[in-house]
Formats: C-alpha cells, sequence, structure tokens
C-alpha cells in the first residue's frame, strides 16, 4: 500500500521528474522538452496520488494512454520514479537497442500501455479500454492525455463523440493546454478555442483547472471520478516549457534538446523553485 | 492435394465470403465471450448485423468514423477482448491506414481487421468503394496476417483462425456470391497454401475470388492438352515460400491471379519469393494500374482482366518464356 503524497510532496516530485526528463532529453541529444514540462504536474499528480497504479501488469490497474506521445521523456521518467524499471536507464533514452524509443512503444519499459506518437490516435484507445472495462464491471479508470493542438486531428472529436455516445464516466482525458505548437500558437496556427467550450458541446463533463497548481491537479482529478453518465475532459491550463525561464512559452522548445550549459541553467533554476516552495508549503 | 467440388464448375451458383464472415461470427459469439464486433454503419453490407441481432451487448456500432473504430477495437484488445473491426476494405485500410499501422501493428494488438467489398466486382458503386490495393498495403505492415478466402466457407474458417491465433490481422472478403470451391474436410490451416489440381506443364497460383476462375482455366487448357497445377492461396501473408518454390521447380512457369492491383499484391508476393529461389518465368493476371468504375460484376471483372481466359492468355504467354 503506497503512502499517499501530500500537495508539497508531489510539487517537489514534479521538480525532480522535470529535472529528470530534461537529464534524459540532453543525453539524447533530441526529444520534446516543452511539453514534458507542461504536463508534468498534473501526470506527476495522477501517478502518484490519483490514478490506481500498484504495478505495471495489474488486472485492475488505471490505465493511462499518452496520445501526445512525443512527450516520452515524462513518461518514462514518471515510470521510473514509479520503480517499474531503473531510472539509471533513462539515461539511454532514444539510442539504438534502448527500451526508451523517441515516442512510445507498448511494453516498453514497462508501464507503456501501447504505443502512441502519430497524433489523435490515443483517446479512441482510452474510449475502447473504458467501454471493456465497464463491460466487465472492473473498477478500471481509462485516462488519456493530449495536448491542444493534438486537437485540431479529426480523430479526437470522432472519440469525444464515442466517449459521450457511449456515456464512459469511467473515462477521462487530460487536455495540455500550453497553447503551443511546433509553428506557433494554436491560435494562430489553427485556431481550437475555446476547448473548454468546444468539449462541453460534445457533452462532456468539463473541469478548466491551471495546470501547474498540484492543489487544482488533485481536485480535478478527484472530481472526474465522481462524474456520472458521461466522462470528463481536464483542461489544464498550462505553460510550455513550464519551470524554465527561457523555455516558457517558446515554440521552438517543442521539440529540441537543450545544450549542456542550457541543462545546467535550468536545473537550477527548477532547484531555486523547488526551495522558494519549501519555504510557503500550501 | 485437395479436391475442389467438381459440380461448382460452369455454376454461378454461391455464397459471398462476407456471409461466411458472420456464419463464423455467431459460432464465435456462442463460444468465446471475449468476442466484440465493430463496425462503422456498414452492419448490413458487412452482415455483422447477424451478430447484432445475437450478441448486441458485444456489438459496438462505432458510426461513420473509421479511424476511431481501430483506436476502439485497440482499446478492446488491451482489456483481453477479440474485436473485429468490420467495414468495406478501402475505408478500412486507407482511412484508417496509420491507425492500423501505429495503434494496432506497431503494438502488435489482438485486432482482426475486415476489409469486406474486396476488389472490382463490388460493381456499380465505382472505383471509390472497389477495395484494389487493400492486400498489398496490409501486407507491407510487419506482424500483419494478411488472408484472402476464395469461398464462403474459407471465409468461415478464415475468421475462427483469426480468432484462435494472437496478433493482427486482416481478412479480406467479398460483396457478390462466388462458387463454393472448397468443403468442410477442406484443410485451413493460416500460412499453408492449398494444391487443387496437379499438373507439370505451368502453375496457376490464385487467390481469393479468382480460385474459382483458376479452376475454370485449368480445366480449358486440359482440354488443350496442357496440365496446370492450381495452387489456392488464401494466405497473402505469411505466403507458403515451401508450396510456391516447390511448384516453380516441378512447373518451371507460374502465372498469379487476383482480384487486386498487381503492383503490391499477391503477384508480388509469389515473384519476392520466387526471384530469390528459384526464379521462373511469370505473369501477372489482376488489376494494372488503374482504378475501377461502375458496371455490374460480370462486366466489370471482364473489362479488368479478372477472367479465366485471362489466365488463360496468361498462361500461354508464360509458357513461350518456359527455358
Amino acid at each position: 500500500m503506497e503512502t499517499t503524497l501530500s500537495i508539497p510532496e508531489l510539487r517537489r516530485l514534479a521538480t525532480e521528474v522535470r529535472k529528470d526528463a530534461l537529464r534524459s532529453i540532453t543525453a539524447a541529444g533530441s526529444g520534446h522538452p516543452g511539453g514534458s514540462l507542461s504536463a508534468a504536474d498534473i501526470m506527476t499528480a495522477l501517478y502518484f496520488r490519483c490514478a490506481n497504479l500498484p504495478s505495471p501488469t495489474d488486472p485492475d490497474r488505471d490505465r493511462i494512454f499518452w496520445s501526445k506521445g512525443h512527450i516520452a521523456p515524462l513518461l518514462y521518467t514518471l515510470l521510473a520514479y514509479k520503480g517499474f524499471f531503473p531510472k539509471e536507464e533513462l539515461m539511454t533514452l532514444r539510442r539504438f537497442g534502448s527500451r526508451l524509443q523517441g515516442h512510445p512503444k507498448k511494453g516498453s519499459p514497462p508501464g507503456v500501455e501501447t504505443s502512441t506518437g502519430s497524433l489523435g490516435q490515443g483517446l479512441s484507445v482510452a474510449v475502447g479500454c473504458a467501454y471493456a472495462a465497464r463491460y466487465d464491471r472492473l473498477p478500471v479508470r481509462s485516462y488519456c492525455l493530449t495536448g491542444d493542438g493534438e486537437l485540431q486531428e479529426g480523430q479526437i472529436w470522432e472519440a469525444l463523440m464515442a466517449g459521450a455516445h457511449f456515456q464512459l464516466d469511467n473515462l477521462c482525458a487530460i487536455i495540455d493546454n500550453n497553447g503551443l505548437q511546433i509553428d506557433g500558437k494554436c491560435s494562430e496556427v489553427m485556431c481550437i478555442d475555446d476547448v473548454g467550450a468546444r468539449l462541453r458541446a460534445f457533452n462532456w463533463h468539463v473541469i478548466s483547472i491551471d495546470g501547474h497548481d498540484m492543489g487544482q491537479c488533485v481536485d480535478a482529478l478527484e472530481e472526474a471520478k465522481t462524474v456520472k453518465g458521461r466522462p470528463t475532459a481536464i483542461v489544464a491550463h498550462t505553460i510550455k516549457g513550464k519551470g524554465v525561464s527561457f523555455m516558457e512559452n517558446v515554440a521552438g522548445w517543442h521539440g529540441k534538446a537543450p545544450t549542456q550549459a542550457e541543462l545546467e541553467q535550468a536545473l537550477a533554476e527548477l532547484d531555486a523553485q523547488e526551495e522558494a516552495n519549501d519555504g510557503n508549503p500550501a | 492435394m485437395a479436391t475442389p467440388h467438381k459440380d461448382v464448375l460452369g455454376t454461378l451458383e454461391g455464397k459471398a465470403t462476407r456471409f461466411g464472415y458472420s456464419d463464423a461470427l455467431l459460432m464465435l459469439g456462442a463460444s468465446d465471450p471475449r468476442v466484440f464486433v465493430l463496425d462503422a454503419d456498414l452492419a448490413k453490407s458487412t452482415t455483422t448485423e447477424r451478430f447484432k441481432a445475437a450478441y448486441p451487448d458485444r456489438f459496438i456500432d462505432c458510426g461513420i468514423a473509421e479511424q476511431d473504430m481501430v483506436g476502439i477495437a485497440a482499446g478492446l484488445s488491451l482489456m483481453g477482448k477479440i474485436p473485429f473491426t468490420s467495414t468495406y476494405g478501402t475505408f478500412m485500410v486507407n482511412r484508417a491506414l496509420d491507425q492500423i499501422r501505429v495503434t494496432v501493428a506497431y503494438a502488435e494488438l489482438n485486432v482482426k481487421i475486415i476489409g469486406a467489398h474486396g476488389g472490382i466486382s463490388v460493381g456499380p458503386d465505382g472505383a471509390t468503394h472497389q477495395a484494389l490495393e487493400d492486400l498489398g498495403t496490409m501486407r507491407m505492415l510487419p506482424h500483419m496476417t494478411v488472408i484472402n478466402p476464395c469461398d464462403a466457407i474459407e471465409a468461415r474458417k478464415a475468421t475462427l483462425a483469426v480468432a484462435a491465433m494472437q496478433g493482427p490481422t486482416f481478412i479480406r472478403l467479398g460483396r457478390e456470391p462466388v462458387p463454393i470451391v472448397t468443403d468442410d474436410d477442406t484443410p485451413f490451416v493460416i500460412g499453408r497454401g492449398i494444391t487443387f489440381e496437379d499438373g507439370d506443364d505451368v502453375t496457376i497460383a490464385a487467390t481469393g475470388s479468382m480460385v474459382y476462375e483458376a479452376l475454370l482455366a485449368h480445366e480449358e487448357l486440359a482440354r488443350a492438352g496442357i496440365h496446370a497445377r492450381v495452387l489456392a492461396v488464401h494466405t497473402i501473408k505469411p505466403i507458403d515460400r515451401d508450396l510456391l518454390v516447390q511448384a516453380a521447380r516441378e512447373t518451371g512457369a507460374v502465372v498469379t491471379a487476383e482480384e487486386h492491383q498487381v503492383m503490391g499484391g499477391f503477384g508480388s508476393a509469389v515473384a519476392e519469393v520466387l526471384v530469390q529461389e528459384c526464379p521462373v518465368p511469370m505473369e501477372f493476371v489482376g488489376v494494372h494500374d488503374r482504378f475501377g468504375e461502375s458496371g455490374t460484376p460480370d462486366e466489370l471483372l471482364t473489362a479488368f482482366g479478372c477472367r479465366h481466359t485471362d489466365i488463360e492468355a496468361a498462361v500461354s504467354r508464360v509458357m513461350k518464356r518456359k527455358r
């Protein structure tokens, strides 16, 4: 039985996770830091407090699908911190022969529920998983992390239709709403605002939060568990590159590795924030 | 060697392979509670409505959303179900190709993908609805098993066989009735072709609906004193290398026949084997790099070169090149 982590503990953990995700991307020389940092808080809350995930093979575990597969460094770091594989392996990210592929491959390492990377596909998988879990009366909840730019994929809206049509209240979509995509601002590339209004129009229960407020992240994930008769979408308003000053809100850090010097600066900034946080426990 | 149903030669009575599929689904519905059937608003055409009527709680209509259907099937399979996704082959394979590639094949999920309405014989609906690239596209995907049954009985056996194996599979079905050329005792093993007629002059390797045409060609050629070996090859991938190589070695010339583009399809799969292991002159009967069009199945099969007469002409060409 895991102990429940407090909000300050989760916050500290999210900082450590950010640091290791950045270390692995730097070692790889390529990867996706921006989204790994923006989604770090809510995914830490999910993996370490709100989801039931005692082991990567427990039949009753909650299933978490990473539709935005490019932020694999965050996924791998969380799985390593869960103890599903050795942390040292994080430094093999994207290397030939590594289990840590550039985009997630099912079961590689343990805890990667399925293969993703071509955007827009994960929510449909989460729908199918939730459907089967309900059919079998399992306590399994099905989660799916998507980006906001990813909502431009048509298949997402097919899956949103299906999730509501099948009234899957064991299904929860988490939208990492960081406002940026490779070519610039989502609102300028292909506007998907207002995300919450669009999701409500598809008959989902929508919770909008500050995706960097750990308390709000936990509360939203817990609220989703209580909703009946329809799926929940958590629109987590986040900052791409969150926690590293020179990466924040810069589209160019979507898919670029920091240099060693940039990494040092990023780690120092994250450490400084952690110390500041420790001085002001929530 | 298996014996084809001799009585059917020269008749046009038969049954569409899509009904063999739902015959099997009904059996599976009763025998295996893990079996789910998904459709994309074509349950009548694909014949999955028969399963829906019998097992409504394990039938999911995904609406006109093929990509989502593949993803939902993937999610079901991750929870231990055996999902069959069903729609027209061209929408299945072409529209949802990336979903089949990344979500299903790369992850090696146990999803059974069914492409109905394969081939030019779909008829009046025209090119948009005639799957002519499905077999080739599917056989390029790693981990994918690809099966093209020749009649409704073989379609039934193929469906049962893929349910019993682990991993992604594709089965092509046809819209039009085709003569029954196998029976309950004809062996069906995934990856093993069937020798229907023995002969040493030339090999006709046929798949799907073209097996019947190959048998007609065999009869016609026999009258002219040419003894053709007829191989019925339901599994395009993994293909039966041993059977093909032996036939090429013993007959010295091979004609392939498929209701599909010859580029990248069954004939290509056969050629890939033979060119490495036993190169012999080959001819390819099938659709040659063009889209289909509207017409009756009969008109189209003739216009697009998918008749026994086309096989006979190919045999005559290939035998002239025999060394």
